[in-house]
């Protein structure tokens, strides 16, 4: 087949997005060549905030590297910029030369920032805010000087203001208007927003007109019209940007503001001529956000494909702010007008702020400030003109409000509907998300994003998709737990069985699926491990543990890794060593010539790329050098993290090391309906992190404060105070009281986390402190299960247990 | 024609575990039902080639101890939604020892 040449102009993300699409529809149409004014390949431009701010490199924003020009068969022609159209002869030609005749071009030269025409604006270190460059001049200019002014307290300016000031610069921000963003928020909002950005040490002119820039070669300082001045060192300007239409009109295409285009994104001067993006005009409007810019691709590549179904309609825009740590969302007409209604709710101590604009009981625009989570809610019932008589009363209480009084944020996500939008950027539902996880086995978030492109654009949605796919993937918990079965092999549920198996006194896995009329006959990897677990914890001295019901890590008594290898973690008591033990394990990693080591984030050493049949040898000279196994692989007592405390440190007020010892070895062996890991700081400073560890003891001078279900995973969570004790004998006993409690009641894969915020917070109280007798009896089931948990499973295999696990077969064939 | 190997004694298989074989050519994993029925599969998932001799079998089925495929021991298929097939191996049992074909 003959194919026909495609050239686009401009490498951004609306013209390369287009490719993609193009790609993905007919990837045998065209040959295509690419020309690019910046030297690289393509980079996500609306993630230049996080570079400035130093939370992203430009390595993390590149969508597509060179390879993937090469890999699709582009030619790809970058640092090349293209100054002439000859519609004539269908030919595009660069600066340099290059002349690349076409079939059909697609011009995508974005936008430019508005320069103010100001006296001076041409001195050194007046900038726009648009690409790598200007993000490079800033980090410069950041690293030699001190004062950077930004001129215009827009989306741009804020998160350039933002960037610059964490880049260690005072930054000013001047704006002509006494509000900021004022085409996004209201003023109650803008000016919550000033007050947290003020407090953060940004500093703000409002109600300041620039007249001038004052400076030799290089700015020195600002000049107002009310005759003030303030010192700069740097001027960015970013008070709006301009379609780039120069390459367009000087090739005789019709332009207003932009290069007007019709709704198959054809010029409508010359059909074989594509335009898209900020370029671009379409029914009036230039767009200045990415979610259109990825529509407007689809409808090019649908047209550009042969299939011709497809046209641009317009985006309803909405906007959030890529400043970490301030939660703002806007949409539609926030402003209203005397047909609209109003809902507010405004809470400045919680910093928390919503408004509704309401029409004929339509959401016409929405402003949240401090709590955006249903930002995409709002968002979809205005783009679905949805009627919300019915549930205005609630509305701004959120979704989660409609079903049941879930209230972490992993319950409101799931209560959104499937055609809810998370990723504005990319235009992608939550039905697409969890279709993805769900069919694809997706795990990571970096999965999501590469097969949804959830996320992968401005990522500000990423706290949702990283709720839904905690939701999807493991999350027994929020679901409405009291009618969900333990698994598909039975209709009871997890609590039906673990009081079943001490009220019938079932001993053995076949009795319990026989008492509970299981539906298949050796249960499923769900439910085996659960009933291995529930049995050795009803019955610790008496049950036989199942090897088969239990997951590879613990059966093998190590992590496996993605090459099918494991890791070795040594228990480290407390995190305290000796330089004989460090030797010892310097002398087992040189003789199994381990590959990697790392020190792991509970102070532990982990030995990489162990082969399992090397395991057994391995564990008996750890064992020989007085280690045990450390339990990393298991749904166990993981660790004890410590800070130094009272003995060295000149902080510390009690001996936190010690004590995180004695818990240590009070609890290393237990299993636990899930990992478990504990903490203890030497005084609030709280080296050891403890208020993010499912047990979490902070050091006071008076005594010892217990915190409990703690989580530093998916979902961080801060610890709940239990209590204060006034002792060490009492700390043991209350954290052995608190293991045996969630050991008894929470269900299997459930951490402590969760696990608290559906029982409630005060059935853990009751169960240890208001009742003396029942934490002394929990505790002593705890020690009683703890005696047989304390034989060293390393030692025992190395002594020759279960030596069929670790030995394979060898066969000559 | 491929032969009959004797591997392993079938009691030398875990009920509801497996063994892993080592040939000069690739790595078979040996599986032992509840009911004694015995399968052989490459010790390979077809998604990213996880070491389903480590994983946990319930019926005839194992479970990928990485990402959690579910492959059948029978045919090699992969269980829906995933898409994919190991290599399986005629396996039997005759006098309590297993035998593989190679």
């Amino acid at each position: 087949m003959h194919k026909e040449n495609l050239v686009l102009i401009g490498n951004g993300m609306a013209g390369v997005r287009t490719l993609e699409e193009l790609l993905k529809l007919a990837p045998d149409h065209y040959n295509i060549t690419v020309f690019g004014e910046e030297p690289y390949g393509n980079y996500n431009r609306i993630m230049l905030s996080p570079v400035l701010a130093s939370e992203k490199t430009i390595e993390q924003i590149m969508l597509n590297g060179e390879q993937w020009y090469i890999d699709n068969g582009i030619t790809l022609h970058k640092g090349k910029k293209v100054e002439q159209i000859n519609r004539a002869r269908r030919e595009v030609i660069a600066t340099d030369g290059t002349v690349a005749h076409y079939d059909r071009l697609i011009i995508a030269t974005g936008s430019v920032p508005f320069m103010l025409p100001l006296p001076g604006a041409d001195k050194a270190g007046v900038i726009g805010f648009r690409d790598i460059k200007d993000v490079d001049t800033m980090l410069d200019t950041a690293s030699q000087y001190k004062h950077a002014v930004v001129i215009g307290g827009g989306l741009l300016g804020l998160e350039a203001a933002n960037g610059l000031m964490k880049q260690g610069m005072n930054v000013t921000v001047v704006h002509l208007l006494d509000t900021l963003m004022e085409r996004q928020l209201d003023k109650p909002a803008a000016a919550m927003l000033q007050k947290s950005l003020a407090e953060r040490g940004m500093i703000f002119l409002m109600e300041h007109s620039t007249a001038e820039i004052i400076g030799g070669e290089r700015v020195t300082a600002v000049r107002f019209k009310n005759g003030t001045e303030i010192p700069a060192d740097l001027v960015v300007m970013a008070v709006g940007i301009k379609p780039n239409t120069e390459l367009g009109k000087s090739a005789g295409l019709y332009c207003e503001r932009g290069i007007v285009v019709s709704d198959t994104m054809q010029t409508i001067t010359d059909p074989k001529i594509y335009a898209i993006g900020e370029c671009v005009q379409h029914r009036g409007i230039a767009y200045g956000l990415v979610a259109p810019l990825f529509e407007q691709a689809k409808v090019a590549a649908n047209h550009l494909a042969k299939h011709g179904i497809a046209r641009y309609v317009g985006t309803v825009t909405s906007t959030k702010l890529k400043v970490t740590g301030i939660e703002l969302f806007s949409a539609g007409d926030f402003t209203g007008n005397d047909q609209t209604e109003d809902i507010v709710f405004k809470d400045a101590a919680s910093g928390t702020y919503k408004k509704i604009v309401l029409q004929d009981n339509q959401v016409k625009g929405a402003v949240l400030y401090g709590d955006t989570v249903d930002g995409s809610w709002y968002f979809q019932l205005m783009k679905d003109g949805t009627d919300v008589s019915a549930f205005r009363d609630t509305l701004l209480f959120g979704q989660h409000h409609l079903g049941d009084s879930g209230h972490n944020p992993d319950t409101r996500v799931a209560s959104l509907p499937d055609n809810a939008e998370i990723c504005g950027c990319n235009g992608v539902c939550k039905g697409d998300i969890v279709k993805a996880i769900t069919e694809k086995k997706l795990f990571t978030l970096d999965e999501v994003r590469a097969h949804t492109k959830a996320s992968a654009s401005c990522g500000s949605c990423t706290g949702l998709v990283e709720s839904l796919l905690a939701h999807t993937v493991g999350g027994d918990y929020s679901a409405t737990p009291k009618t969900k079965p333990l698994c598909k092999c039975t209709d009871y549920t997890h609590d039906d069985i673990r009081h079943g198996i001490i009220q019938h006194s079932l001993k053995t896995m076949p009795a319990v699926r026989e008492h509970f009329e299981w539906k298949t006959p050796d249960g499923c990897p769900s439910c085996r491990n659960a009933l291995n677990y529930y049995l050795l914890c009803a019955y610790p001295t008496e049950y036989v543990d199942d090897a088969q019901s239990r997951y590879i890590n613990e059966r093998a008594h190590g992590n496996i890794q993605k090459d099918g290898s494991y890791s070795v973690v040594p228990r480290m008591f407390g995190g305290m060593c000796t330089s004989d033990q460090l030797r010892a394990i310097a002398d087992v990693a040189d003789k199994y010539q381990v590959p990697t080591m790392k020190v792991t984030g509970g102070q532990r050493i982990d030995m990489f790329g162990i082969k399992k049949e090397q395991l057994p040898a391995m564990w008996k000279d750890l064992s020989a050098a007085g280690f045990v196994s450390g339990h990393a692989y298991g749904k166990a007592m993981r660790t004890v993290k410590t800070c130094v405390g009272s003995e060295w440190c000149r902080f510390g007020t009690q001996d936190s090391t010690g004590l995180g010892v004695k818990l240590e070895e009070l609890t290393w062996g237990s299993w636990m309906p899930h990992k478990f890991k504990l903490a203890v700081s030497g005084c609030p400073r709280n080296c050891a992190e403890a208020t993010i560890k499912d047990i979490g003891v902070v050091c006071v001078d008076s005594g010892y404060e217990l915190h409990i279900g703690g989580n530093g995973g998916i979902k961080v969570r801060v610890t709940d105070l239990l209590c204060k004790v006034a002792t060490e004998e009492e700390v043991l006993e209350y954290t052995g009281a608190f293991c045996q409690f969630y050991r008894e009641d929470a269900h299997y894969l459930e951490r402590t986390a969760p696990w608290i915020e559906r029982v409630g917070l005060e059935k853990v109280k009751t169960a240890i402190l208001s009742d003396a007798a029942n934490r002394k009896a929990l505790y002593e089931r705890f020690l009683i299960s703890q005696q047989p948990a304390q034989i060293d499973p390393w030692k025992a295999r190395a002594d020759g247990a279960e030596a069929a696990e670790f030995t394979p077969i060898m066969i000559e064939a | 024609m491929s032969k009959w190997i004797e591997v392993v004694e079938l009691n030398n298989i875990p009920v509801l575990g497996s063994r892993l074989i080592k040939t000069r050519d690739t790595d078979i994993a040996v599986f032992r039902g509840s009911d004694d029925q015995v399968y052989a599969i490459r010790d390979a998932c077809p998604h990213k080639g996880g070491p389903l001799s480590q994983g946990i079998m319930h019926g005839s089925t194992v479970t990928c101890p990485l990402h959690n495929w579910k492959i059948d021991l029978g045919s090699g298929n992969a269980l829906a939604p995933d898409h994919g097939c190991g290599n399986v191996f005629a396996v039997k049992v005759e006098g309590g020892k297993v035998f593989l074909q190679l």
